[in-house]
């Protein structure tokens, strides 16, 4: 295809769409694998659950947004119920908890996966809402407004979760527990409340997560496969545990995708954030806003 | 005189902004007893870091019998003779108490001629001077407290090292154990072993070494024989915080 | 002596089955296993006793394949230097992902092998000459005599291929190098201060690693009579590789062949009488199980039982 300016600014304009929505899917991750060091391969399964929640709630009339933000409560503890056991089990036995750790939600990855095909079946989903469906112009560009309502969402989230983390007090221990458990110990804090409370606001993230996943696009059980990827090339790129750095990130993948996209076709997409991956990790291990 | 086994030149190391190590110059003669001190986050680790290969330093070199090692990786040094324990302990749980000795043995002293090496008897005359040849056969995940800092110890001596680091390997041992690791120490340095121990316990930081430094801030303060180090202000200082 | 005599005899019953035996659904449900086997085996050098996660199995057995599928296109090799081409660049592979990521932790390395699938799988979608995304069409020539059957003698090969793939790792496992990658995933630091030259030795592991799944791979195409990217580079062959040395057990070279015996004999058995689904169902709860309730697997249930029986 030839290059144009309009069709570069189309695909600016899409990528920056699609970049915040990677990275609203990848903040609970940013929690999660970048602050507390629990390699989560699972995140993206548990998002694929939040978006089928969702649905379901939706079944009922309810808009999707709301019903991922009704949710959350529920992840919150399904998170502080996960990471309980994954400490008890592992991080607390210390020895060879990397290898095991990661098979372990590997392996839950697969559960949840095959739950949701035994409960749902195979076929994809969709949600409906007033804005799924409709799109506006500016100029010769046809924006679906699910993009833009998605984008909205994932700004809020963005907003808030930063906030919490730097603003209260809770947040800031999060922040600590990640750069010195000892530190906090002999504060008089326990470590392990904290990161098991960081856990459950990433699920609870994750259920929002899902709830975009689920009004970008249909749904099915094995998508979070393509999203373990994505997810984590995101929060690496990001520098773990960067909030500012996950949007940037997000918005590099989406864009260097979007233009991808229109200039080699869909088929070269998928590889544009694993190169780019690839290449920070060769390059710049500790991301682009690490530390 | 005696030549210098170790000789530090002007080291500094930075992490992002914060100086850890700044312009520190030592030299530590062959078979010295060298005592290191500092209060916590003055850059004792950090310099025996860089000694031992784990961290690079920026600036300044790090000769070892004359030669410049500082850009070697961690494990070349070890087969030129620098060894180090670690503070917190770190075996390999996985492996037998003898078999944490014979990876040394196999990646330094054998290297290359593997072949008729009776590396399990040399480990275990090493754990019988350590007094831990009892327990040669127990996963190294079931050892006691004590148990652990002479295992860490005994797999640093089964490099055949000229110079060993003792990082803070008598930390939380009751006053019995500590002497039983001291009596160790002087062992290996009458052997003629070269030893830097790095150490929280005064007394017996001060009953070991011939000679001490202390470190404040990244930088040397002090140096000295140590009934002089610990009469010196500005140790005192340091310590108790002004 | 007694491991190459267990290997000669498997042989030899492989090939007196390959013979005799006229069923053959058996062959070519066992060459899948086989498979299995080499590729839990080849996973366990690197994963097991160095503690590095490889999700990227995929990338090295697809790569496998493809070259076999491309130089037998395009000069009709013969299918032993097939294998080897495979095993070669499959290893160069494994070298360049391990100069790239080896020297970060352990958690960097596995997600860039996730990142190493999707890299290979768009690479060969937009090769023509390899097929591209429909794939690409493979004329079996005739078997090599005794067996009367390409399948038959496929699962020679495969039987042949497992048996070298262990026997490696068994040599891995018992030399210096098992012992220095197993010094690495107790403690990384402790092994280059007892002077194990720990990138060198992983750098090591992942190209040998690489290699063998590599030749896992060489033979698919032949056996299928056909290739394609959505199949090839299938997370099947992740979760296959790294399930069955945690069930088998990571410690002891049999582990990941009596892991994967039981994984894709119950899988194939689940999938038959069941559904698919629940075939993935069975790796991911077995998986969680023996991770979290026996962390040494099978064969560290077995120690244990013959500990307390013999008490």
């Amino acid at each position: 295809m030839p290059f144009s300016f309009e069709l570069l600014l189309e695909a600016i304009v899409f990528g920056v769409l699609l970049g915040c929505f990677y990275a609203a899917v990848s903040i609970g991750l940013s929690v999660s694998f970048g602050l507390l060091d629990v390699p989560h391969v699972a995140h993206p399964a548990i998002m694929v659950f939040g978006a089928y929640c969702t649905w379901l709630l939706g079944r009922l009339g309810l808009d999707p947004v709301l019903a991922g933000v009704l949710l959350t409560p529920a992840f919150f503890l399904l998170g502080m119920a996960v990471y309980r056991f994954y400490y008890e089990v592992f991080e607390k036995r210390g020895s060879d908890a990397g290898v095991r750790g990661i098979a372990f939600f590997f392996g839950l990855a697969l559960i949840i996966e095959v739950g949701l095909i035994l409960a749902f079946g195979v076929d994809q989903r969709t949600v409906e809402a007033a804005y799924i469906g409709k799109s506006f112009s500016i100029g010769d560009m046809r924006i679906p407004m699910r993009t833009v309502v998605v984008t909205v969402v994932a700004l809020v989230l963005m907003t808030v979760l930063t906030l919490y983390l730097s603003r209260t007090f809770t947040g800031r221990a999060i922040k600590a527990v990640a750069q010195d458990e000892q530190a906090l110990r002999l504060m008089g804090a326990n470590p392990m409340r904290i990161k098991q409370w960081a856990f459950g606001i990433a699920t609870a993230v994750a259920a929002v997560a899902g709830a975009m996943l689920i009004i970008i696009g249909p749904v099915d059980p094995g998508m979070d496969r393509a999203y373990i990827g994505r997810t984590f090339s995101v929060v690496v790129l990001a520098g773990l545990g960067s909030m500012t750095g996950t949007i940037a990130a997000g918005l590099i993948l989406g864009i260097s995708e979007s233009i991808v996209l229109m200039q080699f076709g869909a088929s070269w997409a998928p590889a544009v954030s694993f190169s780019l991956l690839l290449i920070v990790l060769g390059i710049r291990p500790q991301g682009l806003f690490g530390r | 005189m005696v030549p210098d086994i170790l000789k530090i030149e002007g080291v500094t190391k930075q992490f992002g902004g914060f100086t850890a190590l700044n312009e520190v110059s030592l030299s530590i003669p062959q078979g010295e007893r060298f005592g290191l001190i500092g209060p916590n986050g003055s850059g004792k680790t950090t310099l025996i870091n860089c000694v031992s290969g784990a961290l690079r330093n920026e600036a300044g070199r790090i000769l070892f019998d004359g030669e410049d090692v500082s850009r070697l990786p961690a494990y070349q040094r070890t087969r030129r003779g620098i060894a180090r324990s670690f503070q917190i302990p770190r075996p390999f749980a996985s492996m037998s108490v003898v078999e944490n000795l014979v990876v040394p043995l196999e990646y330094v002293v054998h290297r290359g001629s593997l072949r008729g090496a009776d590396t399990r008897g040399e480990a275990l005359a090493i754990l019988r001077g350590m007094g831990l040849a009892a327990k040669a056969d127990t996963p190294a995940n079931q050892l006691s407290q004590v148990e652990l800092r002479k295992l860490e110890l005994a797999r640093a001596m089964a490099a055949r090292p000229r110079l060993l680091i003792s990082d803070e390997a008598m930390a939380g041992l009751a006053p019995n154990e500590v002497d039983e690791v001291l009596a160790i120490l002087f062992d290996l340095n009458r052997a003629g072993i070269t030893i830097i121990m790095i150490e929280h316990i005064m007394h017996a930081v001060m009953r070991f070494s011939q000679r001490m430094v202390c470190l404040d801030a990244g930088r040397i303060i002090c140096e000295g024989a140590p009934d002089a180090i610990v009469a010196n202000p500005e140790v005192q200082r340091a310590y108790l915080g002004a | 002596m007694k491991f190459w005599i267990s290997a000669a005899i498997v042989l030899a019953a492989a090939v007196a089955a390959a013979v005799t035996v006229k069923n053959e659904y058996f062959f070519f449900a066992g060459y899948t296993v086989l498979v299995f086997v080499t590729l839990a085996t080849a996973w366990n050098i690197l994963g097991g006793y160095a503690g590095y996660v490889n999700f990227g199995t995929p990338a090295f057995f697809g790569l496998g394949a493809y070259t076999a599928a491309v130089l037998f296109k395009a000069f009709a090799m013969p299918l032993v230097l097939q294998i080897l081409a495979a095993g070669v660049m499959s290893g160069l592979l494994g070298l360049a992902a391990g100069v790239l990521t080896l020297r970060l932790r352990g958690i960097f390395f596995a997600i860039a092998t996730i990142a190493l699938v999707v890299i290979m799988e768009t690479l060969f979608i937009n090769w023509r000459f390899a097929g591209g995304a429909t794939g690409l069409q493979l004329l079996r020539p005739p078997p090599m005599p005794p067996f009367e059957s390409y399948i038959k003698m496929l699962f020679v090969l495969a039987v042949a291929i497992a048996i070298v793939a262990v026997a490696v790792a068994r040599w891995i496992e018992q030399s210096w190098i098992g012992r220095g990658l197993r010094a690495i995933r107790d403690s990384e630091e402790a092994a280059e201060c007892t002077g194990v030259p720990t990138l060198r030795l992983k750098l090591f592991a992942c190209t040998v690693s690489g290699a063998l799944m590599g030749t896992a791979g060489a033979c698919m195409p032949m056996y299928l009579s056909f290739i394609e990217p959505a199949s090839t580079f299938n997370l099947n062959y992740a979760i296959g590789a790294l399930a069955s040395p945690m069930i088998g057990g990571t410690a002891h070279y049999l582990g990941p062949v009596i892991g994967a015996l039981i994984l894709s004999t119950l899988q194939q058995v689940v999938s038959v009488t069941i559904s698919s689904e629940m075939n993935v169902l069975v790796v991911g709860v077995l998986l969680v199980f023996f991770v979290v309730a026996a962390p040494e697997g099978v064969l560290g249930l077995f120690k244990k039982w013959f500990r307390t029986s013999s008490k």
